[in-house]
């Protein structure tokens, strides 16, 4: 396993995370990011063949409501926050144009 | 003018007067304080919390005021609804007086990784106190509101419980409902009481716990009278310790103070056995993969589309997306979300995230062969005293350490306690955690309680309170 964390990976990283980074943060998170990693490799020293995951710490699963319609948050309060809207839509930027981009 | 009203304009006043100093306010309420407790006056009946004043952590939900979570992405953000806990409070007939600062979304150990202004340890102002709940803590610790709410990811509450010498509670996962709590890991996250005694934290959390079918993780669990469980004898008492809370890293004035109370409670009557936490060398790895993990995906809703920053001249709408993240976001949560981001990408997967969720079940696995032995498990709360502003800002991985003795509850979902237990020679707090199996909150209150009714460090004020 690799324990580096090189330039372009950061890159691809911050491309997936949707973080438009400057050069000098992806320096300074490339050389961080290996750091840590690299402290968590630690992780490696612990045998886990046969050791089932815990994505949660209480045995909760499949919680579902009633399938019966209740009152929501209503488009006015919906869009009071929005940087940008046309009520009763958020209002973006056109996709369709630079989708040749 | 009723009582209510004059101690919150009071406390109100307190604030503005001495906060400027701490800065752990990011928002005074006054005007809906007042007016509560103005109303609170006039009502007949008293409830649990009848005229209490508490102070909010600010990525927690009020309608009233912003709700910021100390970050620029959220900075004008007006919540259209109550966290559950708020509407818990308010049904309890308490007063909630100010929103308080912590690290950007819950990010940090320090609470210097606000947006906005680091806040200050009360008992020294060159000090951190702590975090992320650094603002709830030093409220309490100041006296500037008897009560507050932290959250709690990996020991935002009892860690600057500990820097700052006041009591911070983590319940057990599913105790409290996290709706209305900005998420920064779903499966940690656990709002939690602050007071300057264990006391007052059996009251707050006597009334926060409890199901809420708004949030499908709470728990329909009974909720016991945890304020009444404090005057019952606690019986039989036995305190595990683990060798691996005291090895190299401590501060001798901590382990110092630790081992003193260890020996309190020996005198006090309870039985002291020697557990073993095996996993424990490897709880900040497992705990920094799952936790940034669940935050690169929890905070994929900061889009710049529904709330919150959006980037003012966005070439395309990725630009919206992108830009508007990298300008709202600070530092140490823009790393998080990369860290989190590669341990879930393609390629990493197994070999980091799964890895940590099957180490998580071993750490959990650990606490309950030791509850097998003991009530209540005691350690250090931290590793060393408040460190100073700076000190450790540079070095992410070192901050991240701060946190070596906490983390592990959360990963586990067990309820965890910070009490003061002493002083450095530099008067400096430092707290002693004691640990529980899911659910014992009101058993671990009480070994807490027991402890308080024998010494009096709870009691002390900085001296920044008498000025």
């Amino acid at each position: 396993m690799e324990t580096g964390i090189d330039e372009s990976q950061v890159r691809h990283i911050a491309h997936l995370a949707r973080l438009k980074l400057s050069d000098e943060e992806i320096t300074r998170y490339g050389a961080q990011l290996s750091a840590i990693v690299g402290y968590i490799e630690k992780l490696n020293e612990v045998p886990t063949d046969g050791v089932e995951p815990t994505a949660h710490p209480l045995p909760v699963c499949d919680v579902l409501r009633d399938d019966a319609p209740r009152p929501s948050l209503g488009a006015e309060l919906a869009l009071a926050n929005a940087p940008d809207s046309a009520p009763p839509y958020f209002k973006v930027p056109k996709v369709l144009d630079h989708m040749d981009a | 003018m009723g009582i209510i009203f004059e101690k919150t304009q009071a406390a109100l006043s307190n604030i503005r007067s001495l906060d400027p100093r701490i800065r752990a306010v990011i928002s005074v309420l006054d005007d809906s304080a007042l007016s509560r407790a103005r109303s609170l006056d006039a009502q007949s009946s008293r409830q649990a919390l009848h005229g209490a004043l508490v102070a909010v952590k600010d990525n927690i939900c009020t309608k009233i005021g912003a709700t910021t979570c100390a970050s620029h992405i959220l900075q004008n953000y007006q919540s259209p609804f109550d966290a559950h806990v708020v509407e818990r409070l308010h049904a309890a007939g308490a007063v909630i007086v100010a929103k308080t600062n912590l690290d950007e979304f819950a990010m940090g150990s320090s609470t210097e990784n606000s947006a906005y202004f680091p806040t200050r340890n009360p008992w020294n102002l060159d000090c951190v106190p702590g975090g992320s709940s650094g603002g709830s803590i030093a409220a309490v610790a100041a006296r500037l509101t008897p009560y507050a709410l932290g959250s709690e990811t990996g020991g935002s509450i009892r860690q600057p419980a500990s820097f700052c010498g006041v009591c911070g509670l983590k319940p057990s996962y599913g105790r409290v409902s996290r709706y209305g709590l900005v998420a920064f890991a779903s499966s940690l996250d656990q709002i939690g009481p602050v007071a300057t005694d264990v006391r007052g934290l059996a009251e707050l959390l006597g009334v926060i716990a409890g199901r809420d079918e708004r949030d499908s993780t709470s728990v329909d669990a009974p909720v016991p009278d945890y304020a009444a469980m404090l005057d019952e004898s606690p019986g039989r008492v036995r305190i595990g310790i683990a060798a691996e809370y005291f090895g190299d890293g401590l501060h001798p004035e901590t382990r110092a103070r630790v081992e003193a109370a260890i020996d309190t409670y020996r005198k006090l009557g309870a039985e002291i056995c020697e557990i073993h936490l095996p996993h424990a060398p490897y709880t900040i790895a497992c705990y920094y993969l799952v936790c940034t993990a669940e935050a690169s995906s929890n905070l994929a809703r900061f889009d710049g589309v529904r709330y919150g920053h959006r980037t003012a001249h966005p070439k395309d709408y990725f630009d919206v997306y992108s830009a508007s993240r990298a300008e709202g976001f600070g530092s140490e949560v823009k790393r998080r979300i990369m860290l989190g981001t590669f341990a879930l990408s393609s390629g990493y997967y197994d070999a980091y995230y799964l890895k940590a969720l099957k180490v998580r079940t071993l750490i959990k696995q650990d606490f309950e062969n030791a509850f097998n032995h003991c009530d209540v498990i005691l350690s250090p709360t931290t590793p060393t005293p408040a460190f100073r502003l700076g000190e450790k800002r540079d070095n992410p991985l070192e901050m991240y350490l701060a946190d070596i003795y906490n983390c592990a509850a959360n990963l586990a979902g067990i309820p965890a306690v910070s009490i003061p237990c002493g002083f450095t020679s530099e008067q400096m707090p430092v707290g002693m955690q004691l640990m529980a199996p899911h659910f014992a909150e009101g058993r671990l209150l009480q070994i807490a309680n027991w402890y308080q009714t024998v010494t009096s460090h709870h009691l002390a004020k900085p001296p920044i309170c008498a000025d």
